[in-house]
């Protein structure tokens, strides 16, 4: 490597740039944190029942079979868009009745299709999952997925 | 070894290779569910058995760095570890601790965060055990001979451990939720952990190669200064589609197209340091596994990354099985193949023997890779198909599923090859045959 990069100097760039870089980093989860809370996820208010329902969503792991906002595993559909694909995302009694109608039908037991475990869910609990997945619909995420098959 | 307390570092291997083991028999099982739905569906359902193959991966990943830094520093710092009785209890309580996981995956108790399940005590055990760790390496690096491989490990160990935090922290708002997941997630692999994969690769070549320290030192300072600047705000490649705000959508695919750079300096860095060095060491096995790591690390991370980091590919590829194939890949090349570059070069010294079956160690390097290369193209070519279909023609996920039958059916085929490589390579490290290949010295006079 050329003389005029010298170890010390390499050094000083590394340390010198690596703040910089955390600094626009910090500055900018910040401005995206306020953005958060106040634009992209205002649409529907942060309830105790919504707070219940991601419990709900992490005590019982749906993470590793499904994506949410395209995160997790690859395994089962996108949930971020369900209650737009079935066509409930405004309606809270609607996803309620059809969330649970689902879950209580698994496992489904047809040979060579993926299953879906049976969840112990109380029925306080399956309201507050509709409503966790209502939420996460109404995000503003850019306009993704780019269909409802998500 | 020259120091008696480097052999700290053969336990942790053990375990690491332990786990590795467990990993890749989980993502077997987890590849054989896909092909076959209904097996074990109602005793170990997918998640659980997915959780046990992300995290012992992670774990035993760690291990293997923890286990690196108790062999290196002494040796850069040439003095011996502050306390052998802390890095042991250390390691206790990491064991302790993935034990108690994985029992509690099985009986249904989790978080639900990918990759950070571990219940709340497993989560502290491994704060304290970094804690611990982190003192007891400190100690001895302060004291000793300050090199800038141990400088830059240090630095890459001690970010790692404090990036851990956010492991705790756990918004109610799923899109902040998300947004610092990412802190520890993204900022492992693509920046600290870098760090440790340039510090311990600078490490091998200096022993393998016999280039100068100086010419090795100052490559490395230019390699892990790329990875930083373009992996921090490389971070927003994560924030396109999750509810933060648009202008990452920029920022994340300008920073983290440079991501590329420092995984192709890696790449340069060892085959140019191989090829200026005159030592020829007798460890050809960890040299393949050395060259091979950086290799597969810039096609796993730099192009299967690429592939799918600027936003308007994002939008239509996110969250397929084309993430699911560079996943793989990626972590394969950069910090599995490593690992194994470093458990190839320090066995032989801390079981106090000459390089030993290195062609079945060399065989299994190939096995391994030809099968992971193998299982990458297949999820490839199931993503492409599954990006057409759901995101471009709207057909629902499982029914295009159903038509990515026979990939999945050659991913399994792929996975059982790297079974058997783990397998052979697990094998060749420890059960001690007749020499295949003639000795020379094993380090010469200086290093
Ligand atoms: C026997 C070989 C292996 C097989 C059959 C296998 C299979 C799998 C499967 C089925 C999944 C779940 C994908 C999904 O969510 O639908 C998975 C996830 C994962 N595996 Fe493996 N795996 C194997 C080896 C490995 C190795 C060696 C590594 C590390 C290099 C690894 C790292 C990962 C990671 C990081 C994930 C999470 C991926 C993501 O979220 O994008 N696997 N694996
Ligand atoms: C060794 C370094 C790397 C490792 C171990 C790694 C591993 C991973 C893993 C496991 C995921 C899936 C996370 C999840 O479950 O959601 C992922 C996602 C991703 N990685 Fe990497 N990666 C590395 C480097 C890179 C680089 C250098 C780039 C870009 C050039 C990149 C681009 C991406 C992108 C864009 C995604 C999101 C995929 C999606 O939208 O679904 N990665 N990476
Ligand atoms: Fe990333």
């Amino acid at each position: 490597m050329p003389e005029i990069l010298t170890k010390s100097r390499a050094r000083n760039v590394f340390y010198g740039g690596s703040v910089f870089f955390v600094l626009v980093f910090v500055a900018l989860t910040a401005q995206s944190h306020r953005y958060i809370s106040r634009t992209s996820t205002a649409g529907m208010p942060l309830t105790d029942e919504v707070r219940l329902g991601k419990h709900v969503w992490e005590r019982n792991s749906c993470i590793n079979c499904h994506t949410l906002h395209g995160e997790g595993a690859y395994f089962a559909p996108e949930v971020g868009n369900v209650m737009t694909r079935w066509g409930v995302a405004d309606d809270p009694e609607g996803a309620y009745e059809i969330l649970d109608g689902w879950m209580k039908a698994q496992p489904s037991g047809i040979e060579g299709r993926r299953q879906m475990p049976h969840f112990e869910i109380t029925d306080e609990e399956m309201r507050a999952l509709a409503e966790f997945l209502r939420w996460a619909d109404q995000t503003n995420t850019q306009n993704w997925p780019p269909n409802d098959a998500g | 070894m020259k120091y008696q307390s480097q052999k700290v570092a053969y336990a942790y291997f053990l375990v690491a290779m332990g786990l590795f083991g467990i990993q890749v028999l989980g993502g077997l099982l987890a590849g054989w569910i896909y092909v076959s739905p209904n097996t074990l569906s109602e005793l170990l359902p997918f998640n659980v058995v997915r959780m046990i193959h992300t995290n012992a991966l992670i774990v035993w990943l760690l291990l293997g760095f923890f286990g690196a830094a108790y062999y290196l520093v002494p040796e850069e710092s040439e003095r011996e570890i502050f306390s052998v009785k802390l890095a042991y209890l250390q390691l206790i309580i990491l064991v302790v601790g993935t034990l108690g996981a994985v029992g509690s995956y099985l009986v249904g108790i989790h978080g639900g965060r990918e990759f950070l399940e571990q219940p709340l005590w497993v989560k502290v055990g491994i704060l304290v055990a970094a804690v611990i760790f982190l003192v007891n390496v400190s100690l001895t690096f302060l004291a000793g001979r300050k090199t800038v491989i141990t400088n830059i490990l240090m630095m890459g160990l001690w970010l790692l451990c404090l990036l851990w935090v956010f492991a705790f922290i756990n918004p109610d708002n799923l899109s902040l939720d998300k947004m610092y997941w990412w802190f520890v997630v993204h900022l492992w692999v693509e920046a600290t952990w870098e760090l440790v994969m340039a510090a311990i690769l600078g490490f091998l070549m200096l022993k393998l190669t016999g280039v100068d320290r100086e010419v090795i030192e100052k490559w490395l300072y230019v390699i892990v200064a790329t990875a930083l600047f373009s992996g921090i705000l490389g971070t927003g490649h994560h924030f396109y589609w999750i509810g933060t705000p648009g202008y990452w959508q920029w920022i994340g695919s300008i920073f983290s197209t440079f991501e590329v750079v420092p995984f192709f300096a890696m790449m340069s860095f060892a085959f140019i340091m191989v090829w200026k060095g005159r030592r020829n060491h007798p460890n050809k096995a960890a040299l393949l596994w050395s060259l091979g790591s950086s290799t597969v690390a810039f096609f796993g991370a730099g192009v299967w990354g690429f592939l799918h980091t600027l936003h308007g590919v994002n939008y239509y590829t996110h969250g397929t099985q084309i993430t699911a194939a560079h996943g793989h890949l990626s972590f394969y090349g950069a910090y599995v193949a490593l690992n194994l570059a470093m458990f190839t070069y320090a066995m032989p010294m801390l079981r106090n023997r000459e390089p030993y079956n290195q062609v079945l160690n060399m065989a299994s390097f190939w096995l391994m890779t030809g099968g992971m290369a193998f299982m990458t193209f297949t999820l490839t070519f199931a993503g492409t198909i599954q990006t057409h279909l759901q995101r471009i023609v709207g057909d629902y996920y499982m029914d295009v599923q159903d038509q990515l039958g026979l990939f999945y059916v050659m991913r399994f085929g792929s996975g059982v090859a790297v079974v058997l490589g783990a397998l052979l390579f697990i094998y060749s490290m420890l059960v001690v045959r007749r020499e295949i290949i003639q000795p020379g010295p094993v380090a010469a006079p200086g290093e």
